[in-house]
């Protein structure tokens, strides 16, 4: 057992634990943060989606000993102070969420591309979300959602 | 919101998923609970002859469950009874449940799962339904045959001598994942004093607590179901979870401690159910003119190794296997068999997407012998108001498929499609090039239970005013996706004139809400919203007769009126049980009258392009237009849709369960795919307004329909761009391949 110091949501916390350990379960389970989904446990459905130093990841994949020192976004950290993101208001108003389960990845991958391209069209949109997957929806609500947030 | 019905209200519980608030059975624990696993059979069918607990491991620290530790009886009370809930001397499918062990450690629970060894002397096993059909061993029964249906209209026999042409063909469709995102999983504290408790992802609490009841032999006030946040279902949670229940509580009761069972995709993928495998036969009798003259079907699905819900999904694919086509003549002999695989189940549609797939392939076949346009031949036999369908239901409601058609062939631009298509593709001959297709597919979708099915359930909603003046709703109906909470306050809010904010949706919990029956066969919004509205109706009227609320109220004076009547009266509770229309008859053992209140229609049309080099087959455009009664909020109904057209294209063109020696091999989301958002086409989605007079607000059922049209539409399309008949799905690339090659 190690101890690893990172950032999650602006909050300094300190873990003990196994390098090795999934940092899915370490934001699960030691940090209570349970909004990070576990959909398939290996990369492929996206439900996991959390933002480390700026870059999208399956927070399944990533060991705990890699995080040491970084910045860690996950859906709890999206609303600031009780406000929601646009892209939040947008999946509520325009049915982008039906179940739930991969929303909160699939709102972080949608945060994170209208970061790094604040108009995209919609080849754009359906490449940066392709890594989250959805079993609900067929998707067209969820574009819709990422429209009507940008052009908030 | 003034008037919330038909409008596009945001979802209930948005807030809560969007902000990661929302919780699900995973995101829930007790303290000094026990985490548990399933020791599951590695062979397909033979008989248990020893099981050894073996490896480094601390074996008196695991509470350790096998058949003999079941205080009740051992099987998932269901329809046969038939499926054990743990193997007891002989196993009938791979990954079967044999052993239940718990222990705090999750990590060592795994390790432990690896070193339980289970002998199994094999007994011969059948896999496909063609051999459970020849009877090449007997399995199951006295034939390998869970149920038949025979449906007789008119005389078949007779009108093969008056045809012009006889078509016959073979049409068949795979298994299917349900791939809800959210695996499976059960959390349950047990014990003698206080019974059952069991919160679970799940579509059917009283299900649940039906099978609970029989497995612990307790009366059914010491079993108590509590749904939570369910991360979709589809038909995937309908009768499963009655089974992960059920080990849960047994690994609590045995040990004393709160039992958490959470199944991680592997092993939800391999051991779960999935859409039942099926096997259509087609003979069709046709005049010159192009009018159906009879239709002979037979209809067979593969249920895996024990009944489940087999008969019932076999029972929707039959009475839909003649679709929205009105002929003298039908005979549909249909039956589910056994087969050693993991029983097949639930899954969106319940048969009929299975049958229909097979009906709209033949009717193109049809068309083309007769010499007829695909539209023009379905023009001919489509069914009216005033005419029977198979099942010699008389079609009351006003519908019109020619409209339909009409407009949908419009939406998508088919005429001058399917022209330049032909032109193009025939002009590239000899290049490799991108093949490109249009077709469609027509068909309906009954709502509701099937026959008599609705009058069985007796389904009851509640409705109950605080003396605050909030409504709240309750009902066993589950928010699993698809919007009950937000269309039952729809119904309420609008029923009573109140903000839709004041109408709350109590939390399934069969300790709290009265049974509503199961959330399938696209029946919560129709039938348990017409409860909702009656249940609310009641309040109202309770209020009116105790003088306490004018004809024409504000929300205030409502509010007043509630906590005034709670003051004098002590609560405001009112009920109301099913009631069905009138006018209703169906005949249980001919299989003859009113199979369903009502009906959704459509037609869906699929363009695809074809490319000759990769062999991949692509959707790049979809219409799907339907009549569904009156649309009571029209961005979930789109959204229910988009998501049934997309699993749908799924099935069709990308999901394919490969099975080795009974067990699904490519049980991980690396190798089983699903579409992505990259590899979806456009889902235009249009609707058809004609309300319903026995649904709430004129609503008719949706969430099954749109699972139904897809696959025959595309592969309609694939044969218009290359002129080779498909006739089973998925169709994947190889089968592509070997066709051309």
């Amino acid at each position: 057992m190690q101890t690893f110091n990172f950032k999650v949501n602006g909050e300094e916390r300190s873990v003990e634990g196994f390098g090795m350990a999934r940092l899915l379960d370490v934001l699960r389970e030691q940090l209570h943060l349970t909004g990070t989904k576990e959909g398939c446990g290996e990369g492929e459905c996206g439900a996991c989606t959390v933002i480390i130093d700026g870059q999208i990841v399956n927070s399944c994949l990533v060991p705990l000993g890699q995080v040491n020192g970084a910045e860690i976004t996950t859906i709890e950290g999206v609303a600031r102070n009780g406000e929601l993101h646009a892209v939040q208001q947008a999946f509520i108003d325009h049915g982008g969420a039906q179940c739930g389960i991969c929303t909160p990845g699939m709102v972080l991958a949608a945060v994170d591309l209208l970061k790094r391209n604040s108009e995209p069209n919609e080849t754009e949109i359906r490449n940066g979300l392709a890594g989250n997957l959805c079993r609900c929806t067929g998707y067209m609500k969820i574009f819709e959602s990422v429209v009507r947030a940008y052009q908030k | 919101m003034d008037h919330p019905i038909g409008k596009p209200v945001p979802r209930k519980e948005g807030r809560k998923k969007v902000t990661g608030q929302a919780l699900y059975i995973d995101d829930l624990s007790y303290p000094d609970m026990l985490h548990a696993v399933t020791v599951r059979s590695p062979a397909a069918r033979g008989k248990i002859t020893n099981i050894t607990f073996g490896g480094d491991i601390p074996w008196d620290e695991f509470t350790i469950v096998t058949a003999k530790d079941i205080p009740g009886a051992n099987y998932v009370a269901l329809i046969l009874n038939d499926q054990p809930y743990l193997a007891d001397g002989f196993v009938n499918h791979p990954e079967e449940p044999v052993v239940l062990l718990a222990h705090p450690d999750k990590y060592l629970l795994e390790e432990a799962r690896r070193n339980v060894a289970l002998e199994i002397e094999p007994q011969p096993p059948i896999f496909s339904l063609a051999d459970s059909l020849a009877k090449k061993q007997i399995i199951w029964g006295e034939d390998n045959v869970f149920k038949k249906f025979l449906v007789d209209k008119g005389n078949v026999d007779d009108a093969w001598a008056n045809a012009d042409f006889i078509v016959e063909g073979e049409y068949e469709t795979g298994a299917q994942e349900q791939l809800y995102i959210e695996n499976n999983g059960a959390i349950a504290i047990a014990n003698e004093t206080d019974g059952v408790t069991v919160w679970g992802s799940m579509q059917c609490p009283y299900y649940v607590h039906k099978a609970l009841v029989k497995l612990f032999g307790l009366p059914e006030e010491k079993i108590r179901i509590i749904q939570t946040e369910t991360g979709g279902g589809f038909g995937g949670k309908e009768e499963y979870p009655s089974l992960i229940a059920g080990h849960a509580a047994l690994l609590a009761w045995k040990s004393g401690k709160p039992v958490k069972m959470i199944y991680d995709r592997a092993e939800d993928m391999v051991a779960t159910t999935k859409r039942h495998p099926s096997r259509t036969r087609h003979k069709s009798a046709v005049t010159r003119e192009g009018k159906l003259l009879a239709m002979e079907i037979d209809f067979v699905i593969d249920g895996g190794a024990y009944c489940t819900l087999s008969p019932v999904v076999l029972s929707r694919g039959t009475i839909h296997a003649a679709g929205p086509y009105v002929c003298p003549n039908v005979r549909i002999h249909s039956r589910a068999v056994a087969t050693n695989v993991p029983p097949h189940g639930a899954f969106r549609g319940f048969g009929a997407p299975q049958s229909i797939f097979a009906l709209e392939r033949h009717i193109d076949k049809v068309a083309q012998t007769v010499g007829l346009t695909p539209e023009e031949f379905r023009r001919r036999n489509f069914i009216h108001e005033g005419e029977t369908t198979a099942t010699s239901q008389i079609i009351r409601e006003r519908i019109d498929m020619d409209h339909l058609l009409t407009r949908a062939l419009e939406l998508s631009d088919y005429h001058a499609k399917r022209e330049r298509f032909a032109r193009e593709n025939n002009a590239s001959n000899g290049r490799f090039s991108k093949k490109r297709g249009i077709g469609f597919a027509s068909f309906m979708h009954g709502a509701g239970f099937t026959g008599s099915g609705e009058v069985y359930l007796q389904s009851v909603v509640s409705a109950e005013a605080t003396a605050d003046g909030k409504v709240r709703i309750l009902a066993a109906s589950t928010e699993i996706g698809q919007g009950t909470n937000t269309i039952f306050s729809q119904i309420a809010s609008e029923t009573l004139g109140l903000d839709f904010d004041s109408i709350e949706i109590v939390q399934p919990d069969t300790s709290h809400v009265p049974n509503s029956g199961p959330t399938v066969a696209s029946r919560t919004s129709m039938v348990v919203g017409k409860l909702v509205e009656s249940a609310v109706m009641g309040l109202k009227q309770t209020l009116a007769g105790s003088g306490l609320l004018p004809e024409k109220y504000s929300e205030s004076e409502f509010k007043k009126a509630c906590a005034d009547y709670i003051a004098k009266f002590g609560s405001l509770k009112t009920s109301s049980t099913y009631q069905p229309p009138p006018n209703v008859h169906w005949d249980d053992e001919k299989y003859q009258g009113d199979a369903y209140g009502a009906y959704a229609w459509a037609i869906y049309v699929a363009e695809v392009s074809f490319d000759e080099l990769t062999y991949e087959a692509r959707v790049e455009d979809f219409v799907a237009l339907q009549e569904v009664g009156r649309v009571l909020n029209p961005v979930l109904a789109a959204g229910q849709i988009e998501g049934g057209v997309a699993q749908a294209i799924g099935f069709t063109l990308f999901e394919n369960v490969v099975w080795k020696d009974g067990r699904m091999a490519n049980n991980q989301m690396t190798n089983y795919i699903i579409p992505t958002p990259a590899d979806i086409p456009p889902i235009r989605v249009f609707f058809e307004e004609n309300p319903y007079a026995y649904g709430p607000g004129g609503a008719k059922g949706i969430g099954e329909l749109p699972m139904d049209g897809a696959a025959p539409a595309i592969l309609n399309a694939i044969e218009h761009a290359t002129g080779i008949s498909f006739n089973q799905v998925p169709l994947m690339p190889e089968t592509l391949i070997e066709a051309f090659v």
